[in-house]
């Protein structure tokens, strides 16, 4: 039996059965990742002898006959929330040498949780990206084609849990960066509402938008680690006050009386043949299955990747002000003054596509310009969101592609930034307006590649999202499927 | 919307970045068609709606003003890329005259 191809549940319940030990566990997926990762390059940072200890810590827990939602579980974190003591790179050569000295939130309530880490995964720099192809570290491949891309910017988050080199994994969503890659990679993967997860330690992007999430190998694993992660953190003030309930209690297979709203506004001319097919089907299904199905409007869909291109820029310029090379990361050696000093350590240490957001954001945010661009997209931000409130008023949940091609071909969209950004198309709109959305596996297209469905839910209602993508994985099989991994 | 390389020289200037000759052609080419592509927010008519900066409804909030350590000033120094006596160390800021 290939332990590593298990979900966190099964694997749960071995490890409380006595069946295997957390230390025998942790080692099938170290020589699972040794196996398979130079050809898939998931991991930045492996950290083999920390998470031993850390399984040998779980193994002493079980038997003194503690049960914690993660206790011996071998997961891995994507590289831009901090794990103390253990190098954050952020995919960035900015950060390249940072070794943060505290945990993260959502890593003190894993620990707590009993969760094993086995390192940290690769990303786009800075989490700007669609492919991960603009990490420092090098591209990450899809492991059910190695030519393709895995997604982004959590294409590291995705691949491993995908390429079973994890159990399960950590992601962040500033505009699609969970669902997306998620989508790419077969797996499941949650955007939480803005503000149920806490992001302190979470490298900031774009305040606004930025939620840490789970992406796991089924929608229980999700509703596991959302139990775990989710909650008011006094350390980050935009994280709400609001009650966490037991997502597991959402993990029924049932749909009757749903209300399912379609937008018309995702399903486009000129969309990917196979992705529509798919999911139609996943729609008919629903309808089968009890759900009542109604189309309805989100009328500024269309400026949704504009706005999103003014405000997450903006936000990003003024976060990334902070890598100057003063209190940490990579500073240049040849400069003559500070000024010459910050520059060169800006130019030398941030790739392409930061700099081209970085640009972007301070463009948009400098004097003259601020109404014409930050605020009018703020603006039309409030109509996105609109949108949204309107459409929960008759409907549950809405159904949508995740994305509106299977992955591409490495290199593909990588010199073409606006072929690349709207790749986002149907994953931005949701960040804008705060609410949640998983995207789940719901076909392949002809090629063999997977097709993600995205399921949105209203404020604070993952619990529906849940039980709707727990119904359909209950009554479809592609969430079981597993990529080949070839050369 | 068109931007020049004078432009982008003087952003690049604010974004303290040094930019090679190359990039910033690029970037004057690149972000131009970016900056069109947003242009289409201008067909919205926003007269009357307000601006959204952030989705919650929370206002302010509020904790006890009580000092905590987080880190230590050793921990907090581990990260300098160049340190002296427990302060970060930088290049010379004024310059001779």
């Amino acid at each position: 039996m290939e332990l590593y191809k298990l979900t966190i549940h099964e694997l749960k319940e071995k490890l409380k059965r006595g069946e295997i030990s957390a230390k025998e566990l942790t080692l099938e997926f170290i020589k699972r990742i040794e196996r398979v990762d130079k050809d898939i390059h998931s991991f930045i940072t492996l950290t083999k002898d920390e998470s031993l200890k850390q399984a040998e810590n779980a193994d002493n827990k079980i038997k003194a006959g503690k049960d914690l939602p993660l206790l011996g579980i071998p997961l891995a974190i994507k590289d831009l929330i901090c794990i103390k003591g253990v190098r954050t790179t952020c995919g960035s050569k900015i950060l390249s040498n940072y070794v943060p000295p505290y945990d993260a939130t959502v890593i003190k309530k894993m620990r707590e949780g009993g969760a094993i880490f086995l390192g940290k995964l690769n990303m786009d720099e800075f989490a700007m990206g669609s492919s991960t192809e603009t990490s420092h570290f090098g591209v990450t491949r899809n492991p059910w084609n190695l030519d393709v891309i895995p997604g982004g910017s959590s294409g590291g988050s995705a691949a491993s849990v995908s390429a079973d080199e994890c159990a399960g994994s950590l992601g962040s969503d500033t505009g699609g960066s969970i669902r997306q890659p998620a989508s790419m990679c077969g797996i499941t993967g949650l955007k939480p509402t803005y503000g149920r997860v806490s992001r302190f330690g979470l490298v900031a992007f774009a305040s606004s938008l930025d939620q840490i999430g789970p992406m796991t190998k089924d929608v229980t694993d999700t509703a596991i680690l959302m139990n775990v992660i989710s909650g008011r953190d006094t350390l980050d003030s935009t994280s709400a006050d609001v009650p966490v309930p037991d997502f597991t209690k959402s993990l029924l297979n049932n749909v009757k009386g749903l209300k399912i709203g379609i937008p018309k506004e995702y399903f486009v001319e000129g969309m990917d043949g196979d992705v529509e097919k798919s999911v139609r089907d996943a729609v008919e299904l629903f309808k089968k299955l009890g759900a009542e199905i109604k189309e309805v409007s989100l009328p500024h869909t269309d400026y949704a990747v504009s706005a999103y291109y003014v405000i997450a820029p903006a936000e990003a310029s003024s976060n990334l002000a902070r890598y100057d090379g003063v209190k940490y990361g990579y500073r240049t050696d040849n400069s003559k003054n500070l000024l010459s000093m910050y520059k060169k350590t800006r130019e030398e240490g941030f790739g392409a596509e930061v700099k081209r957001r970085i640009m972007l954001g301070t463009y948009t945010l400098s004097s003259g310009y601020y109404d014409a661009y930050y605020l009018k997209a703020q603006k039309v931000r409030t109509l996105i969101k609109k949108d949204f409130d309107d459409a929960f008023k008759n409907c549950d949940i809405l159904i949508t592609p995740t994305a509106p091609t299977p992955a591409f071909k490495i290199g593909e969209k990588f010199d073409n930034p606006i072929q690349m950004y709207l790749s986002d198309i149907f994953t931005i709109s949701v960040n804008l307006a705060g609410v949640p959305a998983i995207s789940i596996p719901c076909g392949f297209s002809k090629d063999g590649l997977p097709i993600g469905l995205q399921i949105i839910g209203r404020h604070f209602d993952e619990e529906t999202i849940i039980r709707a993508a727990y119904t359909f994985e209950r009554n479809t099989d592609y969430h079981q499927k597993k990529p080949k991994i070839r050369k | 919307m068109k931007l020049s390389i004078k432009e982008v020289e003087h952003v690049a200037e604010l974004a303290r970045l040094e930019l090679a000759d190359v990039e910033k052609e690029r970037f004057t080419h690149q972000l131009s068609n970016i900056l069109t592509h947003i242009d289409k927010l201008n067909q919205l008519d926003t007269g009357n709606v307000e601006p959204t900066s952030h989705v919650l409804p929370i206002k302010n909030t509020f904790r006890d003003d009580v000092n905590k350590e987080l880190f230590s000033e050793g921990n907090s120094l581990d990260n300098a890329p160049d340190k002296d006596k427990g302060y970060y160390k930088v290049p010379k800021i004024i310059e001779e005259a």
